[in-house]
């Protein structure tokens, strides 16, 4: 078979999602944006979610990071039920413009978590140089955000969760907004940082190639009322770069197979067990 | 150079106006509208006297008292307020009737319950100029980007840190357009208060000069009055750009994008 199976999980998986529904009330009836969701990740892994437009990505991060509560069951963090933001995740989102404070320098933006949550200045400064010099931006730390580009703008983002030092990283769609070159280092970025600090990672993306490239696990969504398609194991080297993973057979092989499932969940073809229940 | 130029234009328009004025007064003696000369001369006796610890000064702390009173009440209450739901229902159709209430018709009714004193002229200064403070930290405090507002959650910045690091900065150009139109209301509001009923102050003064026919007198003191709001719209200004920095800086870079 091309695509290996889910692997059996051996310990206490970092994030656990089980039986996760989402049901919007609206004026005009109820609009089931999630069915049935469950997915577990390994403490250190780093998974891409990857889904038709509408498959109701933003929703589960949003219950993923207790922003929102789900209608049916629920999202454990280290075992711990999620009821709120949690302490040890942190979240980066598309809209770069809007997630970071405007009035704020790139430095204070850094900082705020951590001085929210009492961590001492000295501890404090070590964090935030480390991780703007992380992510390439310690030659900025006293412009706003916005006198820098989108690309630069989504980099402080990143500092900002990396300086946090969360036991999970959500990503939505972090790269949806920035031109195509900027997105291939700041992909680079986030594998190296997932490398360097082997936090677990959730990243949503509708780009299928993004999602093999970055991902050690990829899974697939199916369309609304979304349920898990597919979960396939990224088998390509770990050290990766833009050109020669890219060139990989196997990279291929796996872009085919995550695109021939995307579109197969866009034609509302559903897993066996999806249609059973 | 670039400071002589905007010299000239801060005191060209004035400098012609004065001008205009006295080649139109010129020969011609007019009991209504004196001479700029002659008002000059009348302004330095008038108000380089004890008229400055007698009149200017309480009509300025008076003034200072009763748009800080605003400012700061209008702030709090319209941080409250736009943060509950519930208590905007409740409140908002009452505050707009108060609002629309002109608050000289309140003077009588304050001279009645608070008797002729400074704490009555300050208290309808504050009727009138809170009102613009307090919608405008509603609307602003309502406008938080809802991004942002989920960004600031997962951080877990939240209570009191997210009023002084989220919705303070974010409503604070709402907020600012709301005390530019408070400072206007309140000059307005401090001259009516005084002059109803009182012994003292900028609109006591005036209108004693208006009844006793003193002409470059009451000119004079309305000169006074206008280089007091020039001179607030000036630190309001000053303060402004300080404030709100970042404001301008984005909308300069989105205007250029």
């Amino acid at each position: 078979m091309l695509v290996n199976e889910k692997p059996a999980v051996k310990d206490q998986p970092m994030l656990s999602v089980r039986d996760l529904k989402k049901v919007y009330k609206t004026d005009g009836g109820d609009v089931e944006a999630v069915r049935n969701l469950t997915f577990d990740l390994r403490p250190g892994e780093l998974a891409c979610l990857v889904g038709p437009s509408g498959s109701g990505k933003t929703t589960l991060l949003k219950c993923i990071s207790g922003l929102m509560a789900p209608t049916e069951g629920e999202v454990l963090l280290n075992g711990t039920r999620v009821v709120g933001p949690p302490k040890k995740m942190a979240v980066v989102f598309q809209e770069y413009g809007r997630s970071l404070f405007p009035w704020m320098r790139v430095r204070q933006n850094v900082e705020l978590p951590l001085k929210n949550h009492g961590v001492p200045k000295a501890e404090r400064d070590h964090l935030v140089d480390e991780a703007l010099e992380a992510v390439g931006l310690a030659h900025v730390p006293h412009s706003y955000p916005w006198q820098l580009s989108g690309g630069m703008q989504q980099r402080v983002a990143i500092a900002r969760a990396v300086a946090y030092q969360p036991e999970v990283l959500l990503m939505d769609e972090p790269f949806a907004a920035v031109d195509a070159q900027t997105r291939a280092d700041l992909e680079d970025l986030i594998r190296t940082v997932w490398k360097k600090l082997r936090v677990t990672v959730l990243f949503v993306t509708h780009d299928i190639d993004e999602s093999v490239y970055l991902g050690e696990r990829v899974i697939i969504l199916s369309s609304s009322p979304t349920v898990v398609q597919e979960d396939i194991i990224i088998d390509l080297p770990e050290d990766r770069d833009q050109l020669n993973t890219r060139a990989l057979p196997r990279f291929t092989e796996l872009r085919h197979h995550v695109y021939e499932q995307i579109q197969l969940a866009k034609k509302g073809h559903r897993p066996a067990a999806a249609v059973v229940s | 150079m670039t400071w002589l130029k905007s010299l000239a234009y801060l005191v060209g328009l004035p400098l012609l106006l004065i001008l205009i004025w006295w080649a139109a007064t010129l020969g011609r003696p007019n009991f209504f509208f004196p001479a700029p000369g002659i008002l000059m001369d009348t302004f330095g006796e008038v108000w380089f006297g004890e008229r400055i610890l007698s009149d200017v000064l309480p009509s300025l702390g008076r003034l200072l008292a009763g748009v800080a009173a605003a400012i700061g009440i209008g702030i709090a209450a319209g941080l409250l307020i736009g943060s509950v739901k519930w208590l905007r229902a409740l409140l908002e159709p009452t505050l707009e009737f108060f609002r629309a209430v002109p608050p000289p018709v309140l003077v009588p009714v304050l001279m009645l319950l608070m008797g002729i004193t400074d704490s009555m002229k300050v208290v309808v200064i504050i009727s009138g100029c809170i009102w613009p403070v307090l919608l405008n930290t509603i609307e602003g405090v309502r406008a938080v980007d809802g991004v942002l507002s989920d960004s600031a959650r997962t951080y877990g910045v939240a209570g009191w840190a997210r009023v002084r690091y989220l919705v303070l900065p974010s409503a604070s150009p709402q907020i600012m357009a709301g005390i530019r139109q408070c400072l206007s209301i309140g000059l307005i509001l401090m001259v009516i208060s005084e002059m109803f009923a009182s012994s003292s102050g900028l609109g006591f003064t005036i209108v004693q000069f208006q009844r006793s026919f003193a002409i470059p007198e009451m000119w004079s003191g309305i000169i006074v009055l206008g280089l007091i709001g020039v001179a607030m719209s000036f630190i309001f200004q000053w303060t402004e750009r300080r404030v709100l920095r970042w404001y301008h800086g984005q909308k300069e870079v989105e205007n250029a994008g």
